[in-house]
């Protein structure tokens, strides 16, 4: 029993050193000096740590302006994602209509699109409104919903109890009320998984931005990543800097909602 | 909320009462109109349209032209790239997909014992998928180096040579799903949800039948568990067959076209030759394949999911 027990943790503790490993890597390296990177073996922890490097990395490209459109992208976009996608779910939770669930059967179905499919008819669908090379495209369509984001709400709208809908009703709510003062209240924990849903998939897009930006003010913070990648003379450990930048908003973020995500993901996920 | 509530009372009159039951039809409707409108405007639209001009030469400036079945023809009979993308692609969801469920599965029933710290090794195995794709990327082109990556300094511990992953044939395709087993959590958490619905007196009756662990495993955990690993397939084979950011940010598509996924090739035709309407005729074979394959899968199901609510009512 004990020596099942040590076991388990030694292979708990095997995985977790494969998951941080590249993570550790990344970080050691945006701090090193040029000369301690090429070496092999590896050096973990550099004899001189260069903060520097963050603000030296930063400055090669605009990085500010593709902050400044990352920002604007990802909290128009959640902003808009929170909006419809519950009114869709409270629309599909607490009525019934003809049709409704053929509806909500192709609403699921969309979910298996490919995305290479639609792509090109969105981009001549964005080119004739003339929204190519602005933000737009990666802003509106957050306005319509999403089919996983509007399941996920809606399996929740349905645990709450009915009584509520139908003390309100008598009281006078009509239907807008209920869904903003009564349901919107009780939805706080999936909506923040839906915004940090949102917020992940937004900060995370390289597809949208490489198909629908053009030009360099409008870039993307990952888009902008990428580019440096190819770039002629840009080291490593400004590779990294950067990279590690990136990565840290999604990551606070992770923590700070992490009981949101893991469990609200877990709780209500998957039962349909 | 409840002074809210009586606020609404003195309000009401009768005549509102009236108004609303008049337009209480189209009250579901002005609900889920922003999804109704989205999906024609950037779902079905989109999705007609792409098989309307799959059967047009459709250059994004000049003119088009109708052209029937040539687009098809010309890619099943008169395109390398486009068998060999497909390859790669196939290989790619061959490795991939067993790969990640095995993994996803057993990180998953790791993480439902129930030990210490388990939360913070469930955050650990979490942490990677919530970064980007191309940061992803990023991380794992120095992972990989040849010379310099901490990959092959871990490999050479147990006495391998590791490869210079990136730019050997023979591995870039490895690497590319070695990178992507690395962002599988979403995948693990739905598991251990999973996991964590099979009720413990199932394992308590077959331990009284003295039932083995391996036993437990294939005859209780498996079967309870099918449902979410056909959930899981479907969505990692649809997820394989999409993977194009890791292929466009890390390799390109090379060394020798050994990373050159069939998305990539999509891609290509469409924003680098500028064939939309090809391009949308090899979009709509990838749609049928993956229609096809989850078809297929949703089918053979029967035979290997099992539903609780076959035995027993709800």
């Amino acid at each position: 029993m004990k020596f099942g027990k040590s076991l388990n943790y030694t292979i708990l503790i095997g995985f977790s050193i494969l998951f941080l490993a590249p993570f550790f890597w990344m970080v050691t390296t945006a701090v090193k000096t040029p000369d301690e990177i090429y070496l092999f073996p590896p050096k973990w922890i550099p004899s001189d740590i260069q903060f520097g490097n963050f603000m030296k990395a930063w400055t090669i490209q605009p990085f500010n302006t593709f902050l400044m459109n990352s920002v604007i992208v990802t909290a128009l976009s959640t902003i808009g994602q929170l909006i419809s996608s519950s009114l869709v779910a409270y629309g599909f939770a607490r009525f019934t209509f003809k049709g409704r669930d053929f509806l909500f059967m192709v609403l699921l179905a969309t979910m298996m699109i490919p995305w290479e499919v639609t792509m090109i008819p969105l981009y001549m669908e964005f080119n004739y409104l003339g929204w190519i090379n602005t933000l737009k495209p990666l802003i509106v369509p957050s306005f319509f919903g999403a089919p996983f984001f509007i399941f996920l709400l809606r399996q929740f709208i349905m645990t709450i109890p009915k009584e509520l809908d139908e003390a309100a009703k008598i009281d006078g709510a009509n239907h807008f009320q209920i869904y903003s003062r009564i349901c919107m209240p009780i939805m706080v924990p999936p909506l923040i998984l839906v915004a940090v849903f949102q917020i992940l998939g937004s900060w995370n897009d390289y597809l949208g931005p490489l198909i629908f930006l053009n030009d360099q003010s409008k870039y993307t913070l990952t888009l902008g990543l990428s580019q440096f990648r190819g770039m002629f003379g840009v080291d490593m450990e400004s590779i990294m800097a950067v990279t590690f930048l990136i990565c840290l908003p999604p990551l606070i973020l992770f923590f700070i909602a992490q009981r949101y995500i893991v469990e609200e993901v877990m709780d209500s996920g998957l039962k349909g | 909320m409840s002074t809210e509530i009586s606020t609404n009372v003195s309000k009401q009159t009768v005549l509102q009462t009236k108004k609303k039951f008049k337009w209480g039809s189209i009250i579901p409707f002005l609900f889920i109109s922003p999804w109704v409108i989205g999906f024609f405007a950037f779902t079905f639209g989109p999705l007609l349209f792409s098989l309307v001009i799959s059967f047009f030469n459709w250059p994004i400036v000049g003119e088009t032209k109708f052209v029937g079945f040539q687009n098809y023809i010309e890619m099943f009979t008169n395109d390398p790239y486009f068998w060999s993308s497909l390859a790669v692609t196939v290989k790619f969801a061959v490795l991939f997909v067993p790969f990640n469920l095995i993994i996803a599965l057993f990180l998953a029933i790791l993480l439902n014992q129930k030990v210490k710290a388990m939360s913070a090794f469930r955050t650990i195995f979490y942490l990677p998928s919530v970064i980007s794709g191309v940061a992803l990327a990023m991380i794992w082109a120095w992972v990989f180096s040849g010379e310099y990556g901490i990959l092959n300094y871990f490999l050479s511990f147990v006495g391998i040579n590791g490869p210079d992953w990136l730019n050997d044939p023979n591995w870039a395709l490895v690497a590319m799903v070695i990178a992507s087993l690395w962002g599988q959590g979403t995948m693990m958490l739905i598991f251990l949800a999973g996991l964590k619905n099979i009720p413990q007196n199932l394992y308590e009756a077959a331990s009284i039948d003295g039932a083995g662990k391996v036993t437990k495993f294939f005859k209780i955990t498996i079967p309870m568990l099918s449902p979410i690993i056909l959930f899981n397939l479907i969505m990692t084979i649809i997820a394989a067959f999409q993977q194009l950011t890791l292929a466009l940010v890390l390799t390109g598509g090379g060394p020798l076209r050994s990373t050159y996924f069939y998305a990539m090739y999509v891609y290509e035709n469409a924003f680098k030759y500028f064939k939309m309407g090809y391009s949308s005729a090899n979009a709509w074979f990838m749609f049928i394949i993956v229609l096809g394959l989850t078809f297929i899968v949703f089918k053979s199901s029967t035979m290997w999911v099992y539903y609780e609510g076959e035995m027993k009512n709800k």
